[in-house]
């Protein structure tokens, strides 16, 4: 039942998310067609030059997906991010399909119906329309089919970098851990592949050599020149989609990341009139990366730690101000500007149970190691293993604790730490449980972990082009604070509420930020 | 210099493989005539039907048509006066009987108003009632009905030159028969040029003006049915012994 509100709740959005689906599969089809029909044709009558050709499309069908788009996202023009990668990768894998069923359909063509061709006079071309690719139609259309079915399928995982489609339902519901997002966007697709099989399934039957008389040979050919064309149309309208003067704001796929992006979003809308693209949910730091040096990306939020250690593949480094300093400089020298952090820090934090803070007073992790020998503590396994993690931490506050602390699933010690199984733990200093469970986080008052502050990155192209936007985002400089960043995070992981109507209350709680138009 | 509608002179034909089909082969058809040729199953018939319309060329001596050597024509404009009934018909099933009958006055660029009343015409002249057949598809013919159309097909645009390549083969006795008859009563009405091929030698006799008799790549014998029927060369008696047996056992092949 959940489903179904929330496909009522996203009407527009899951209707646009068909839509662009379609769109995709369709234009992607349609290229294989126009491109796969003749290179058929050229494989059927010059073996030599097409064998190599099909050999070829059929690595190409190998690759795993999502290794295609990876391989994707790095390369010139037909790279990067967004729906024109996402057709190179449907188109490629539409290509085999339609090209071995032409040129099967047209080998299975009788000879003795070809030699009466040649002998009546055809040439090579009027034997090739007349005779060869008419009886080769159905042939031809079963691949059509294959590749359609197909390429719905494939299409979902395009969400993965940023083409949009229902894949966006499920890569935000695989991110949030919440089946009902995620059902939301395979039931669709599921749907869409067999609705395709079946129509295409009928237009064989229809399209079959038997079925069509002279006088609907021209009208069958006239419809599918039309749809290829209606095809290759909204392929041209996918490819060029990003308007000139629009500005795309990426996020990585969990759910901070894409409130963050949101927040980006609507702040530039609601106070310019410059075009936003939204590319949320787009994989992982790599891919936001390689997007954005490409070109395809303007504006995502990053971790000053993580673009340290990660991006620019430097040593870490706990001083957040050279920390900080350092981002910059290597943003700047590689076309980007770091703009001001947003305030939280989404680092590992020690926990305590809420109640215990304010009856012990505790404030800090220092406070803590006073009283942690009648303590015990659980911590996930990686904090454990880092050398950034447990054994620097013990060390730094002189903590000690009742035994040995507890290695356990990372998500099970918020709940671990609130049912009092154990008293201490470490955490992601911006995960909503920290709000829901009434837990505490530490400060870090010896500046032991190293800092991972939010950072608007955005092209410095960008900026140059839209100079109002450095102001505008500097204005957020500070605001979201690792309390409000994490009651975020608890209304999208635990309250189920969608970014966009967060990111709304985000800034009715923040009129300040709004000095041309303030929100009502 | 008298000119011959079809003139095989000296001509070699090999497969790529290497076997020699055609060994200095030469034959010559006047005008109007009706030429059967008789041979064993790989002897060269449909070669010679092929080098005749320029779909294969020979490696040694020359084919000419109408004085013209094969070489020297345009294949397509060739294969239009041309007209080639195939021993597996091979009809276009895509396309009705009308519109297969109209192939090659389409490719022709005739105008609709003169292709529909020739379609009715040749149907008549084949025997098919054109109200009847001319929409149908080739699969709801029965063989002797697709023979007709393949006959009506390749005079459509009324070649001078009409190909037969066991026109009748693959068709009961009975069937068989009655296509003979036709068989006359239509080249009667349009006097072709047409070399008819068969290994049955009851068929050269029913169809031909004059009998060819094909041995080793060379033409054994060329003469009027009734001194074929008299001959005494071994390579005819081969075929007129085999006579009667293949009579009574007629529908085997």
């Amino acid at each position: 039942m959940r489903l179904f509100e929330f496909w009522l709740n996203h009407g527009s959005e899951f209707l646009s998310a068909i839509a662009r689906h379609l769109a995709l599969v369709l234009a992607a089809t349609g290229i294989a067609v126009a491109v796969g029909v003749p290179l058929g044709v050229l494989a059927y009558r010059r073996p030599r030059l097409g064998n190599p050709l099909i050999g070829l499309a059929n690595v190409v069908q190998t690759i795993p997906s999502l290794a295609m788009f990876g391989f994707l996202i790095p390369l010139p023009v037909i790279g990067g991010i967004g729906a024109k990668a996402a057709l190179i990768v449907l188109t490629l894998y539409a290509l085999l399909p339609v090209m071995r069923t032409t040129v099967s359909g047209l080998k299975a063509v009788d000879p003795s119906v070809r030699e009466a061709g040649l002998a009546m006079g055809m040439t090579d071309r009027q034997l090739l329309f007349q005779v060869e690719l008419p009886l080769a139609r159905s042939a031809i259309l079963a691949g059509v089919r294959v590749a359609t079915v197909v390429g719905v399928g494939t299409a979902t995982i395009a969400a993965a970098i940023g083409a949009g489609g229902l894949g966006e339902y499920i890569f935000r519901g695989v991110a949030s851990v919440d089946s009902t997002v995620i059902l939301a966007g395979a039931i669709p697709a599921a749907a869409l592949a067999l609705l395709a099989d079946f129509l295409l399934g009928k237009t064989e039957q229809w399209f079959s050599p038997e079925r069509s008389s002279r006088k609907s040979s021209k009208f069958v050919l006239a419809t599918a020149a039309g749809i290829v064309a209606l095809g290759l149309l909204i392929g041209g309208l996918l490819w060029s989609e990003r308007s000139a003067g629009s500005v795309v704001i990426g996020s990585k796929d969990f759910t901070e990341q894409v409130i963050l992006g949101e927040l980006m979003a609507q702040l530039i809308e609601q106070n310019t009139t410059i075009k936003v693209q939204r590319k949320l949910n787009l994989g992982d730091t790599l891919v936001c990366e390689t997007a954005m040096r490409a070109g395809d990306l303007d504006l995502y939020v990053e971790y000053t730690g993580t673009a340290l250690t990660a991006v620019f593949k430097q040593s870490v480094l706990l001083d957040s101000n050279e920390v900080n300093a350092r981002v910059a400089a290597s943003y700047a020298a590689t076309g980007r500007t770091m703009l001001p952090p947003l305030g939280f820090n989404n680092t590992y934090v020690i926990l305590v149970r809420g109640d215990d803070a304010r009856r012990l007073n505790l404030k800090t992790i220092s406070d803590a190691a006073k009283l942690s020998q009648n303590w015990r503590a659980g911590f996930g396994s990686a904090f454990l293993d880092r050398e950034d993690g447990y054994k620097g931490l013990v060390q730094a506050y002189g903590l000690k604790f009742a035994e040995s602390p507890l290695a356990m699933n990372l998500s099970l010690t918020y709940r671990a730490l609130a049912e009092r199984q154990v008293d201490l733990i470490s955490g992601d200093a911006t995960n909503g449980l920290i709000a829901k469970l009434d837990l505490f986080a530490l400060e870090d008052d010896r500046r032991y972990f190293p800092p991972y502050h939010a950072v608007p990155v955005v092209r410095t192209e960008t900026l140059n082009r839209h100079p109002e936007l450095r102001a505008l985002i500097e204005r957020l400089a500070g605001k979201v604070t690792d309390q409000e960043m994490r009651q975020m995070n608890y209304e999208a992981d635990v309250e189920r509420r969608d970014a966009s109507l967060i990111v709304k209350d985000f800034f009715s709680r923040h009129h300040e930020l709004f000095s041309m138009t303030p929100t009502p | 210099m008298s000119e011959f509608a079809i003139e095989f002179d000296r001509v070699t034909f090999r497969h790529a493989g290497g076997a020699t089909i055609l060994d200095e082969f030469s034959l010559a058809i006047d005008s109007g005539e009706t030429l059967a040729l008789v041979g064993r199953s790989g002897m060269g018939k449909t070669t010679i039907l092929k080098l005749i319309n320029r779909l294969l060329l020979p490696q040694a001596g020359t084919v000419r048509i109408e004085g013209r050597a094969t070489t020297d024509w345009n294949p397509i404009q060739l294969r239009r006066r041309v007209g080639y009934v195939l021993q597996e018909v091979g009809l276009f099933p895509h396309m009705t009987i009308g519109r297969n009958v109209a192939v090659v006055p389409h490719l022709e660029n005739w105008p609709e108003s003169k292709i529909n009343p020739r379609v009715d015409e040749l149907l008549e002249l084949v025997g098919l009632e054109p109200t009847k057949f001319r929409d149908r598809f080739p699969r709801e013919l029965s063989g002797g009905q697709r023979q007709r159309v393949g006959v009506a097909r390749a005079l459509a645009a009324d070649p001078p030159i009409l190909l037969m390549d066991e026109p009748f083969g693959a068709l009961d006795p009975l069937t068989r028969a009655e296509m003979h008859r036709e068989f006359h009563r239509i080249q009667s009405q349009v006097r072709k040029t047409i070399v008819c091929v068969t290994h049955d030698m009851g068929e050269a006799f029913a169809l031909g003006d004059k009998l060819g008799v094909l041995a080793e790549g060379k033409l054994a014998a060329l003469a009027p049915p009734n001194e074929i029927a008299r001959s005494n060369n071994p390579e005819v008696k081969i075929f007129l012994d085999a006579l009667p047996r293949l009579n009574d056992g007629g529908t085997e092949r």
